[in-house]
């Protein structure tokens, strides 16, 4: 595909010359929806990319079942994408969809009822059959009996005109059907006026295996492209302006590869080899994935028989000097519990990273919740005290990552970072930092003798603590004359002797918990702002940022003015928290659970905040939480 | 008079501070003996030498050793030491545990240690009970048992630990006993010296709670004929006067008398065959503690080692890609420029 003729058809392409004059709009959002099979993940994230290339904000969405396979045609296989684009900055994937993409009946029966009203339909036909009608449940075909009013709907036979156009080459027809998932992408993207050379350019290297494959897929795109240019149905171009961005260097990142390489970078900061113990568990499993491919850095990755080899083994390395990883989610973290419980006692550095997903047990193992904030905080036996961390943005994922890092290794403690399914698989355009800003994490081991034994001779004391941080000393092994023994048997102050005297274990229970709360005086405040004279706050942490944001706005433009407290340390909070959350007659507190921080904070701060729950795998839209923001602080005018 | 804790050939050099805390009598005091006799003798320095453990009267024996340790988890440390043992190469990592605790609650641990072949040693201190919460039966418990868990008696079928070690394609697999500390001695020297994951059962009294289950086995006065001692290369024969062995018939061991078979019929031992169906079937040959039982090498094969594995697999990726350069990694996906607002 790398002939003169070729390269002249890109241009042409991307320079569109234009039937139509475009439309500028500010905002989009396009819902790419058909079955598990029809390439919609990948549909959608090649639009995102294009997008993210034109200079747009975005948001997006992947929403995928648990089966790998569904029966075709089914709503059980519907997978859908959704990408918000924009000219300005934006916080959420998009309440609404503009547009929706139904590769088939199923995903139109199944999405159909999410599309703004008015919004565009394009529908590939070919799969508009009985047969298809039977198996999702329409009894009469819905483009007939008024189910599509109020619809601008696009009729496209892509299976067909996909199979037309990839003719000439010598392609399987089954691999030839299979690439109309790259025809609606170029027609999306003539739309919208996407840029076609990063889509052919990712093409040629995603298939240069499979020359035929490669072909079909070009071509393909390049006739979804064609067909929007020149066929009258589209009557309507649109173009998306950029982002007003800061200047830099940008690339699209999703939470779980953010995550990944904030880990890789943490390892880098801290001067030490990076050890990940990992068990295979949706939505956790990229970053598996994502490490191992980066062993030059020095990382060792490690596929444990199970959850709790795979915690064990990372405490093991942590032992032995490494930084030390195990990436999971809900269900894994109920595993390890009793390994962290172990590295609350022995004090040794271990990250555990919670990609929260739908519970309890398998749950929603594809979608989004974050209600593993009360596991993370107190899912242990005994008093184990532990720092916990959350992301609040995919890109974010980097930097907290590197956070929960410098903690557990400051403080030779376990620490959680919690991220989510919609942080882990949402992309977002990302301001790459100059890496030299990143802060240095690196920690001494200790290598001296630090006290005196019974007899006056010089010993090693292994918890002997450092006054300000009372964080013990990491002394491992290959270091002579430091050996020494550590277990989860309660130890004695100072000497780590087992040691089951009564005041022993208390004052130990209480210095494992000062050194956790202490660390609330070396941790940033917690991010906060208010739009104009407010009697509303809204607490939030994680995943809800975006869609905090998007309903604050939302209620600006109605005219009320809230603030906004976002925790990214949940243990302990910033010392801002307390000063902040009394000064408000309301505070709402929106989670993708049943109320887990809302009732932290009541316990903490004694103050009457009100939870906003949703419990159906997906994020807030900002209007929802508008609306529940509002009727909070209507009741609250009721009372008052 | 010379200070034994400066002195690597002296016992006292490996003998941690720590008050021992097992049961006066219990078999566990012998190891530490052999093990810390073992060291003397060893050219291996104690900062490089680290102890692992899970939970249970054996796990304690890492406070014992004057080395590096660690007491973790119930079942755990395979999994723990696998760790230690893939990032920390350099390290001599032992793991010890008891029979509730290797083959129950971390059955799964040791098996996939095993399968991996990592550089572990692992003593498995069988004494078929547990100990430590007082004396309910374990998985090497024979059917019957009656404890204070089974009153009528146990029906659960034991495991055989050599038979798990050689289903899991255990790389070396030994067996000993406490009574005799020169062929712990031995044992456990040919554990360190082995690459990759060394098997060691150990037959322990537990004189409180299953006092002389073994008697019948390895004391001293029915040793000549109750023990088979396993060696390379040799036929595998046993008594006072060598006069009964082992042949395999149809695939499984028994014992025989070598004037009804003859000399030519008993099995020569190869403990260095890949395939592991001899020691599958040596581990099988007794199934109570009153018949003939082998003791020794059962299994000592040269397998690709784990943690070499791993170590290999970044020294090419670095080789491949050079070091890893972080600001190349994040622009290592599509990016685009931004100038000014």
């Amino acid at each position: 595909m790398t002939d003169t003729a070729d390269v002249t058809d890109q241009e042409d392409l991307a320079n569109g010359t234009g039937r139509l004059e475009t439309t500028a709009v500010n905002q989009v959002v396009i819902r790419f929806a058909g079955d598990s099979g029809d390439g919609m993940q990948l549909t959608g994230d090649r639009f995102t990319s294009a997008s993210a290339m034109a200079g747009n904000d975005l948001a997006t969405l992947p929403e995928f079942p648990a089966e790998i396979r569904a029966p075709q045609g089914t709503l059980a296989g519907v997978s859908a994408f959704q990408v918000h684009i924009s000219d300005h900055e934006i916080y959420t994937p998009g309440d609404q969809p503009d547009v929706l993409i139904a590769m088939n009946p199923a995903a139109l029966m199944s999405e159909l009822g999410r599309v703004r009203s008015g919004g565009t339909l394009i529908l590939n036909t070919d799969a508009f059959d009985q047969r298809n009608f039977d198996k999702c449940g329409y009894e009469v075909d819905p483009r007939t009996d008024g189910t599509l009013d109020g619809f601008i709907v696009h009729e496209v036979p892509m299976t067909k005109l996909t199979v037309v156009a990839t003719s000439e080459i010598d392609v399987k027809k089954r691999d030839a059907e299979r690439a109309k998932n790259f025809f609606a992408l170029g027609l999306i993207c003539w739309m919208y006026s996407r840029p076609t050379a990063p889509t052919l350019d990712w093409i040629e290297a995603k298939f240069s295996a499979n020359e035929a494959v490669l072909e079909a897929n070009t071509v393909a795109f390049k006739a979804g492209h064609a067909f929007g240019e020149t066929t009258e149905m589209f009557a309507d171009r649109y173009e998306v302006a950029a982002a007003p961005y800061e200047a830099g260097t940008y690339t699209n990142i999703t939470g779980n590869t953010a995550t990944s390489w904030g880990m890789i970078a943490a390892g880098q900061l801290a001067k030490l080899p990076v050890f990940l113990g990992s068990y295979p568990i949706t939505p956790a499993s990229d970053i598996l994935h994502e490490l191992s491919r980066h062993k030059n850095f020095g990382v060792r990755t490690f596929q444990a028989e199970d959850e709790i080899a795979a915690a064990g083994a990372a405490l093991g390395a942590a032992f032995g000097g490494h930084l030390a990883f195990t990436t999971t989610s809900g269900p894994g973290v109920a595993l390890k519990g009793e390994t962290i419980g172990l590295a609350t006692s022995i004090e040794l550095p271990l990250v555990i990273i919670d990609v929260q997903r739908g519970g309890p047990s398998t749950g929603l193992p594809t979608k989004t919740e974050a209600s593993d904030l009360m596991l993370a905080l107190y899912g242990r036996h005994g008093e184990s005290p532990i720092p916990v961390v959350a992301a609040h943005s995919p890109s974010n994922c980097f930097y907290m990552a590197i956070e929960a890092c410098r903690i557990a290794l400051k403080y030779r403690t376990p620490v959680i970072l919690l991220t989510d399914g919609y942080l882990a698989n949402g992309a977002e355009p990302w301001k790459l930092p100059d890496v030299d800003s990143l802060p240095d994490i690196s920690v001494s081991f200790t290598t001296e003798l630090n006290a005196q034994g019974p007899d006056g001779s010089p010993a090693f004391h292994p918890y002997l603590r450092d006054e300000e941080t009372l964080a013990r000393p990491w002394a491992i092994p290959g270091t002579a004359g430091l050996e020494h023994r550590i277990g989860g048997l309660e130890k004695a102050d100072g000497s780590g002797d087992v040691s089951y005297d009564p005041g022993n274990h208390s004052h130990m229970t209480d210095l494992r918990q000062a050194k956790i709360d202490g660390i609330a005086k070396d941790i940033p405040a917690a991010e906060f702002s208010s739009n104009g004279e407010a009697d509303t706050l809204i607490v939030g942490w994680g995943s809800t940022h975006g869609s905090i944001t998007a309903a604050r706005e939302l209620l600006k433009n109605e005219g009320v003015s809230t603030a906004h407290l976002h925790l990214t340390h949940l243990a302990p909070m910033a010392t801002n928290v307390a000063e902040v959350i009394g000064n408000y007659a309301n505070v709402v507190v929106p989670e993708l659970n049943k109320g887990q921080l809302v009732k932290v904070l009541r316990a903490q701060y004694l103050v009457d905040a009100k939870g906003v729950s949703k419990m159906e795998g997906l994020p807030f839209t900002g209007r929802e939480l508008a609306a529940a923001v509002q009727e909070i602080r209507n009741n609250q005018e009721a009372l008052s | 008079m010379t200070d034994v804790t400066l002195d690597p050939t002296k016992r006292g050099y490996w003998t941690s501070d720590q008050d021992v805390r097992w049961c006066p009598g219990c078999g566990d005091y012998g190891i530490l003996a052999a093990m810390q006799f073992l060291f003397t003798e060893l050219d291996v320095k104690r900062e490089n030498t680290v102890f692992v453990s899970g939970i249970g009267c054996a796990a304690r024996f890492p406070y014992y050793m004057e080395t590096y340790g660690m007491h973790t988890i119930h079942g755990r440390a395979p999994a723990i030491a696998t760790g230690l043992a893939v990032a920390r190469p350099d390290l001599d990592v032992w793991v010890v545990g008891g029979d509730g605790d290797m083959l129950s609650i971390g059955g799964n641990h040791l098996i996939h240690a095993l399968r991996r072949n990592v550089n572990l040693k692992i003593l498995l201190f069988n004494n078929q009970i547990y100990g430590l919460t007082k004396g309910q039966y374990s998985p090497t418990s024979e059917v019957g048992k009656v404890t204070k868990s089974t009153p009528a008696g146990s029906i659960d079928h034991p495991f055989s630990t050599i038979g798990v070690a050689a289903g899991a394609g255990a790389s070396f697999i030994a067996r000993t006993h406490d009574l005799d500390r020169k062929h712990m001695i031995e044992v456990f020297r040919a554990a360190h010296q082995h690459k990759g994951a060394a098997f060691v059962e150990i037959y322990q009294n537990c004189n409180v709670f299953n006092d002389g289950i073994y008697d019948a086995i390895v004391k001293r006065s029915v040793r000549d004929e109750m023990m088979i001692d396993l060696v390379h290369g040799e036929r595998i024969l046993f008594g006072a006067q060598k006069q009964r062995g082992v042949v395999i018939e149809n695939g499984e061991a028994r014992v025989a008398d070598v004037a009804d078979v003859g000399l030519d019929a008993i099995v020569v031992h190869d403990s260095g065959r890949l395939n592991p169906s001899l020691a599958f079937a040596l581990g099988h040959l007794s199934n109570d503690n009153m018949s003939p039982t082998p003791f020794g090498i059962f299994r000592s094969v040269a397998i690709a080692e784990y943690a070499e594995g791993v170590n290999d697999q970044l020294l090419a990726a670095n080789e491949a890609s050079g070091p890893g350069d972080l600001a190349a990694l994040l622009t290592s996906g599509a990016t685009w420029e931004v100038t000014g607002r």
